[in-house]
């Protein structure tokens, strides 16, 4: 059986930087990644990312990608990879059993393990949601900006987060008509900023609003939409019908945090962080020793997050194997302000509750 | 009603625009409204005209004395949320971010765009800039009536 030192579940943002930074510590490990190439979601993001230079800001997702990318590539004496290839079981005795781009299956032992799988796009109930042509936004950004292939001509955007404006913004510039944007609560849920971009290119935005059904005969041919009000009911009378031939959902991420339950990690619910996250303490170790996390996986954020996240569970993993950082304390300290710093506004307050209530804190 | 709409009120952008008299010159405009973790508009001011702070969610303040409308920051903006305004003979200026293909071309007539995307009349483009450092991000150099000054934000071309 292959023997590592530091496993990396998941090539993202997080897995990358934990890597680089594991690499710096003097840590070897192997990255598993079940798409062909690493990078994770930063591959199909060509806006530029908020945040300050010290987590690329200005830069677009598909270069910060290649940064990190580029970065790792330094340490290529100590940092493996295996793509295309999916973990299918994490145990309790550290050993990961893998599936090859073969569809051959191995083990793999490890000292330490990072789970930095990320999140998965949450789906919305409505009558014939499963009609061809209703789509994850995420997946359309993927389908457009990866493969360059449109998912239809008339799209609706169901969810006004910024995954919702961002993916809206770049259906547009691929010149598909982006016929309106709703959402159910009563005020836009991404950077006000985005909206009005949107807003400029004549794309309306309706709040109070969500999708009722879809219909089409083989694939989707209109949606009805209907108001709701504040206790989120619908309003009688004011369905409307919508002709599109693509919809796309975006609702909210939830960590994909499958391989934690399965190993026994501690899990907890928490609705802020986007569904079942493991318990973790301030080392981003959960209850079973040697197990870290980063990234979404232990709450849905921004990339940005996700990747000083990865900065700093390598560092502590490297100290864990016994390979302190040269630069151990400042850096430390630097990525915790820097995360302090990104979630200290209004939109990180999500994040810092629910931080607070994994960790059994009262929050302020 | 910027919350749900995506339309910043009249009196909230004017809190963002300098009197005409400043305007003689070309200034910034920053358009950014609520606290987003976010600072490339200070980092990339070559005057420090722009200040965010320490917080990188506190918007940011232009300091109009040190401000030479340059568009630097324009491009940097990653919300695309800053624009440079300027009155000057009898006609208003602008440079604006714009990231649609096919670019528009110098001495093309376009309609001049609101911040709800209406139509609120013509305005034509004076200069198209797209160097490698603005990464994908052009500036259009763009000119119109001096009574859209709070009106238009940007262009949109006539098919």
């Amino acid at each position: 059986m292959k023997h590592v030192d530091l496993l990396i579940i998941g090539g993202g943002p997080s897995g990358l930087a934990a890597a680089k930074m594991a690499a710096e510590s003097g840590v070897s490990s192997l990255i598993i990644e079940r798409d062909t190439k690493v990078g994770g979601q930063l591959v199909k993001q060509t806006h530029m990312f908020f945040g300050s230079e010290k987590q690329y800001a200005k830069t677009r997702g598909i270069n910060i990608a290649e940064i990190l990318i580029n970065d790792c590539k330094e340490h290529d004496d100590k940092i493996s990879y295996m793509t295309e290839t999916t973990v299918v079981g994490l145990y309790p005795d550290y050993v990961v059993t893998v599936m090859d781009r073969n569809h051959k299956y191995s083990k793999i032992k490890a000292n330490t393990i990072l789970v930095a799988t990320g999140a998965s796009e949450k789906v919305l109930a409505f009558e014939n949601n499963d009609l061809p042509g209703i789509y994850g936004a995420g997946a359309v950004q993927t389908l457009m900006n990866v493969h360059g292939v449109l998912p239809g001509q008339d799209v609706v955007m169901v969810g006004s987060g910024n995954i919702g404006l961002i993916v809206s913004y770049q259906l547009m510039q691929a010149g598909v008509n982006v016929k309106r944007v709703i959402e159910a609560a009563s005020v836009i849920g991404g950077y006000k900023v985005h909206a009005s971009k949107l807003k400029r290119l004549g794309v309306e935005i309706t709040t109070n609003m969500t999708v009722k059904s879809a219909q089409g005969n083989g694939a989707l041919e209109s949606i009805v939409v209907q108001k709701l009000d504040d206790d989120w009911q619908f309003i009688p009378g004011t369905e409307e019908e919508i002709s599109v031939d693509a919809l796309c959902i975006s609702v909210g991420l939830s960590p994909l945090s499958n391989l934690l339950s399965m190993v026994g990690c501690e899990m907890k619910y928490v609705s802020a962080l986007g569904g079942n996250v493991p318990v973790i303490d301030h080392s981003h170790e959960t209850t079973v020793p040697n197990i870290f996390v980063a990234g979404d996986v232990c709450g849905v954020e921004e990339a940005s997050s996700a990747i000083v996240e990865g900065y700093y569970v390598g560092l502590i993993i490297g100290n864990r194997l016994g390979k302190t950082h040269p630069h151990y304390e400042r850096l430390i300290q630097d990525f915790t302000q820097q995360l302090d710093n990104l979630r200290s506004g209004p939109f990180g307050e999500k994040t810092r509750s629910g931080l607070a209530q994994l960790r059994g804190e009262q929050h302020a | 009603m910027l919350k749900t709409t995506g339309v910043p009120d009249k009196a909230l952008i004017l809190t963002r625009f300098p009197d005409d008299v400043i305007l003689g010159k070309p200034k910034a405009i920053t358009e950014c409204y609520e606290p987003i973790p976010c600072n490339p508009c200070e980092t990339s001011c070559p005057f420090e005209a722009i200040t965010v702070g320490e917080d990188i969610n506190t918007p940011p303040k232009v300091d109009f004395d040190k401000c030479t409308g340059c568009g630097i920051c324009v491009y940097n903006c990653p919300g695309l949320a800053i624009i440079v305004a300027q009155l000057k003979n009898d006609k208003a200026y602008f440079k604006i971010p714009y990231e649609f293909i096919p670019m528009p071309e110098v001495g093309e007539t376009v309609h001049a765009i609101n911040r709800a995307g209406e139509i609120i009349g013509e305005a034509k483009i004076e200069k198209v800039t797209l160097r490698k450092k603005q990464d994908k991000t052009a500036l259009i150099d763009v000119s119109t009536n001096t009574e859209l000054i709070h009106e238009f934000v940007t262009i949109r071309r006539m098919r």
